[in-house]
This record gives structure tokens, C-alpha cells and sequence, in this order.
């Protein structure tokens, strides 16, 4: 899947991968798309959540054994 | 999600151990992540989370049950000069090797996304601590302070 970004959060749990992607999304411009990595299986739940609240769309989720990748498209009026 | 007037979440941080520092910490920055309007009001020991110094924060597993040990440890045995140091420094690693934030990090990270962060000055004026002892991005205020913030916000806890 494209994208415009790419944050690594790795190894680092609760809250930081939201954190991590929060600061992401204010390097690309609406419409754009931010690709992110985490190993925290809470972040799966969080990211959902998170999406949910802030109104950036969740496109696409992957798992690859104990890594989650994350594609989230800013929202269009961020 | 409401662009006009973002939700608000009024934090009462009152504790001051290296684990309850966490809690606050970790709402308030996580709810400004979710653009939230956020504000934590510090008072009694909470006040220790806006010291310039963090590293004196301590964990005790006394008179905390719950506390995991590697090995059981009954109370007269923690009781002994360097155990509170000693689990300080275990729980210090514990969260290092588990990728978990430092109470530093998660500090930086409020202030940085606008978290507003209130001293008790009651509790200032109690314990005879001096401004300097605390970071510059705070702001003092009493009860009422909080209120204005409070009374208007969509979650309030205390922790």
C-alpha cells in the first residue's frame, strides 16, 4: 500500500505508539497517507480508537507475526 | 470529534510515587493526542510530577500487596534501609527493558502538546517548596482555579 510517511514504533508501549503517530500526522498534509509499525498488541484497539475519536480513517491493517502495520489517511479538514 | 469546541479532561494528580506518576501522565497525554483540552491540577505529593528532578521519585512495595516481587517479601523485610531504593531501581529497569515511556518523556510530551499542567499553591505554601524547585510550564493556582477548568470539562478525574 502507498503512502506519504513512515513511523516506526517499535518496541515502545502504551501510549507511545499514539503519541509517535499523533506527531506523525502533523507532518503530512490532509488526504495523505501515514504508514506505522508497532509491536504493542494493545495498539490494535488503540489505533481503532483512535481513529474513531480523531476522524483520520483507518485504511488498512496488517499483521505480519508480532507486528502490526498501520495505514491511517489524514483527515481531510486536519 | 467536534472541531469547534474540542472535549476536555480535568485531571487531580495527588500522588507522587514513581507508578502513580504514570496514570496522569499517560491520560493526559494520550486525551491531547485525541485533541482533547487538557488540564492537571497537582496537589499534596502530585506536586513531586512537576519537580525539575524526577529522579528521587521512588516505588515502595510497602503497604502495597499488589506490588509484583520476584520473590515473596514480607513487610519487616522491606522495611530495611535500601529496599525502597532497591525496588526503585527494579521497576526502573522493568519499564526500560518493556519499552515503557519514562515519567520524563510522558511529561515532555504533555507540555509539548499543550497539556496544562496547574500547582497546588496551598500545597506549595504547606511544604515550604520553593518555585525554582519546579519547571518553568506550570502555573499556580487554588481550588477555584481548578473549578473554572472542571466544571466545564467532559471527564474530570481524580488519581
Amino acid at each position: 500500500m502507498e503512502f506519504d510517511k513512515e513511523c516506526d514504533a517499535r518496541n515502545l508501549n502504551c501510549p507511545l505508539p499514539i503519541l509517535r503517530c499523533k506527531k506523525s500526522l502533523g507532518e503530512v498534509e490532509a488526504g495523505q497517507t501515514l504508514k506505522i509499525i508497532a509491536t504493542d498488541p494493545g495498539s490494535v484497539k488503540d489505533f481503532q480508537a483512535f481513529c474513531k475519536q480523531t476522524g483520520h480513517e483507518l485504511l488498512q491493517l496488517d499483521q505480519v507475526d508480532s507486528e502490526f502495520t498501520f495505514y491511517i489517511k489524514k483527515r481531510a479538514d486536519a | 470529534m467536534t472541531k469547534n469546541s474540542p472535549k476536555k479532561l480535568a485531571l487531580i494528580a495527588s500522588k507522587g510515587t514513581l507508578d502513580w506518576a504514570y496514570p496522569p501522565f499517560i491520560l493526559a497525554s494520550t486525551a491531547a493526542a485525541l485533541d482533547y483540552e487538557v488540564q492537571i491540577f497537582f496537589t499534596f505529593y502530585g506536586l513531586t510530577l512537576l519537580k525539575k528532578d524526577l529522579s528521587e521519585m521512588k516505588v515502595s512495595p510497602l503497604g502495597n500487596p499488589a506490588m509484583p516481587m520476584p520473590v515473596p517479601m514480607p513487610n519487616l523485610v522491606q522495611m530495611i534501609p535500601g529496599m525502597e531504593s532497591m525496588a526503585t531501581m527494579m521497576m526502573k529497569q522493568k519499564i526500560a527493558s518493556k519499552g515503557v515511556a519514562s515519567i520524563e518523556d510522558l511529561r515532555s510530551a504533555c507540555i509539548e502538546s499543550g497539556v496544562k499542567l496547574i500547582a497546588c499553591q496551598m500545597t506549595v505554601d504547606l511544604f515550604d517548596f520553593k518555585k525554582t524547585d519546579f519547571i518553568d510550564e506550570i502555573e499556580f493556582g487554588g481550588a477555584a482555579t481548578f473549578f473554572e477548568f472542571a466544571g466545564e470539562s467532559d471527564v474530570n478525574l481524580f488519581i
